[in-house]
């Protein structure tokens, strides 16, 4: 843990309920509770769990027309999504690739924006240089995800508001005396919110969530099983600046409008892309055995020849047994096709499979 | 019967020229939950060092260096089904190996359990 490492509002709570914090792209985050991830990944598939994510960055963007100048960085129709809704997004490089992804709220008279706390120095300065765009970086605020099939349950008494949001809906709401903005979306395949909340009021609110029979912490541990097996995409793994959305099966994340007229970086390669197919694609990997297929493995068809490379594998809790992703050539990403990972220099059988391996249990 | 600790936080426990292999509670503990082992055959020999098989959690793969030379005399079988008995009984029914000595002052190298102890704070 370096001495720069910074602190989430929720840092003393982390303490007091027995974390063990790492170093997470420069702030000290809880990758565990004493359950263990185990437990945590079961209590947020069954029940609820609450994550502390304030390390990703919250940014707002003003000006006369923020959304369509935001369009000028991502492929996501923002002018066009309505007040109140949230998007999933990237931003996109002239070669067609990925620089981070983020989700995009419309807050009526502003964007909210959500992106990784790693890439947070890249993104805003990227945004800020928008012509006519005033870029505020909101840093007196916690972000808390609440992730679960009881979230609502959890959320509602405290805050009549949560209730009425479906999947991918955002809007400010009042929670014990306290302004804060709910959207109802999250990162694990359950149904769920992130919470954006004034720092001072974070470890109140927390507690209270938490006081719920339903409720329990989880870490970044159980966020990474949780969101593997949900099929989610993590920068820097499945998305780099050298994949394409397409590649990443994130073609639903382009509006039509977006696909007829382009007018983002890389629009070329992906526009050909969605036009022609790609290359290759992100698919699920079932490895055979029990061993745990980690980033780096090499993918190889049953002939020896190689594939492509896991980008994000380990032990699902939900399916009881390894589950991996990673990038096949386009004649080997059919459900069902075998494979091969080269596991520590021996070749152990796979099967190709559909996304995601758990079923997403969104509120549409 | 000896039991001996190494700074790798495996223990072994000795009778004659058989020791009797596994991981420390403290270190199955900073694994978090163990999902898969990957372990030496029978008759497989090795120095002092050599990676002994690999251990898995949830978040991370982590190897088992050999404390001592020896040869593999029994690999706990259990072990592949049971993964996580690895978290519950490191110390006892979840030992790892019986290995033969062949180089039993190596020993002499390694900790007793209040050095153990003192070693991990």
């Amino acid at each position: 843990m370096t001495d720069a490492a910074r602190k989430t509002p929720l840092y003393d709570l982390h303490l007091e309920l027995g974390a063990k914090m790492v170093d997470f792209a420069g702030w000290m985050m809880p990758v565990q509770y004493p359950g263990g991830i185990m437990a945590e990944h079961a209590q947020c598939r069954d029940k609820a769990a609450l994550f502390d994510v304030s390390h990703m960055g919250q940014v707002t963007l003003t000006g006369d027309n923020p959304a369509a100048a935001l369009e000028t960085l991502v492929p996501a129709a923002l002018t066009t999504l309505p007040a109140g809704k949230a998007r999933y997004t990237m931003f996109t490089n002239d070669a067609g690739g990925i620089l981070d992804d983020l989700i995009v709220s419309n807050a009526v008279d502003h964007l909210f924006l959500v992106v990784n706390a790693s890439m947070r120095d890249q993104d805003i300065p990227l945004m800020a240089a928008l012509p006519g765009v005033d870029l505020v970086e909101i840093t007196d605020h916690a972000l808390i995800a609440l992730q679960g099939p009881k979230a609502e349950s959890i959320l509602a008494p405290l805050c009549p508001a949560a209730a009425t949001l479906k999947f991918m809906e955002t809007t400010t709401a009042t929670l014990m005396d306290t302004r804060v903005r709910i959207s109802r979306l999250g990162y694990t395949g359950e149904d769920g919110y992130e919470i954006s909340i004034p720092q001072d009021k974070a470890a109140d609110i927390c507690r209270a969530l938490l006081a719920h029979e339903d409720c329990a912490p989880a870490g970044l541990g159980a966020r990474d099983s949780l969101r593997l097996e949900a099929g989610l995409c993590l920068y820097g793994n499945e998305i780099t600046p050298e994949t394409s959305p397409i590649e990443a099966g994130l073609i639903w994340s382009i509006q039509k409008k977006r696909r007829e007229t382009g007018g983002f970086p890389g629009a070329a390669r992906i526009l050909d892309e969605i036009a022609n197919g790609p290359s290759r694609k992100l698919v699920g990997i079932q490895p055979a055995g029990r061993a745990p297929a980690r980033q780096g493995v090499e993918i190889q068809s049953d002939s020896g020849t190689p594939l492509g490379q896991i980008t994000s594998g380990g032990f699902g809790p939900t399916i009881g047994g390894p589950v991996a992703m990673g990038y096949v050539a386009l004649d080997h990403a059919a459900p069902g096709t075998a494979v091969n990972l080269i596991i520590r220099g021996k070749s152990q059988p796979a099967t190709v499979v559909a996304l995601p391996f758990v079923t997403q249990n969104y509120k549409r | 019967m000896t039991t001996y600790y190494s700074e790798e936080h495996e223990w072994l426990t000795v009778e004659g020229d058989v020791a009797t292999i596994g991981i420390t509670q403290h270190a199955a503990d900073q694994l978090g939950d163990i999902v898969f082992i990957e372990l030496k055959e029978e008759g497989d020999s090795f120095a002092q060092g050599d990676d002994l098989g690999v251990i898995e959690s949830v978040k991370a793969a982590s190897e088992v260096y050999a404390p001592v030379d020896g040869e593999v005399v029994e690999a706990n079988e259990t072990l592949a089904d049971n993964p996580g008995s690895l978290n519950e009984q490191p110390e006892a029914d979840a030992w790892i190996y019986k290995i033969k000595l062949s180089n039993p002052s190596q020993l002499e190298e390694l900790m007793d359990l209040a050095g153990y102890k003192d070693f991990i704070g």
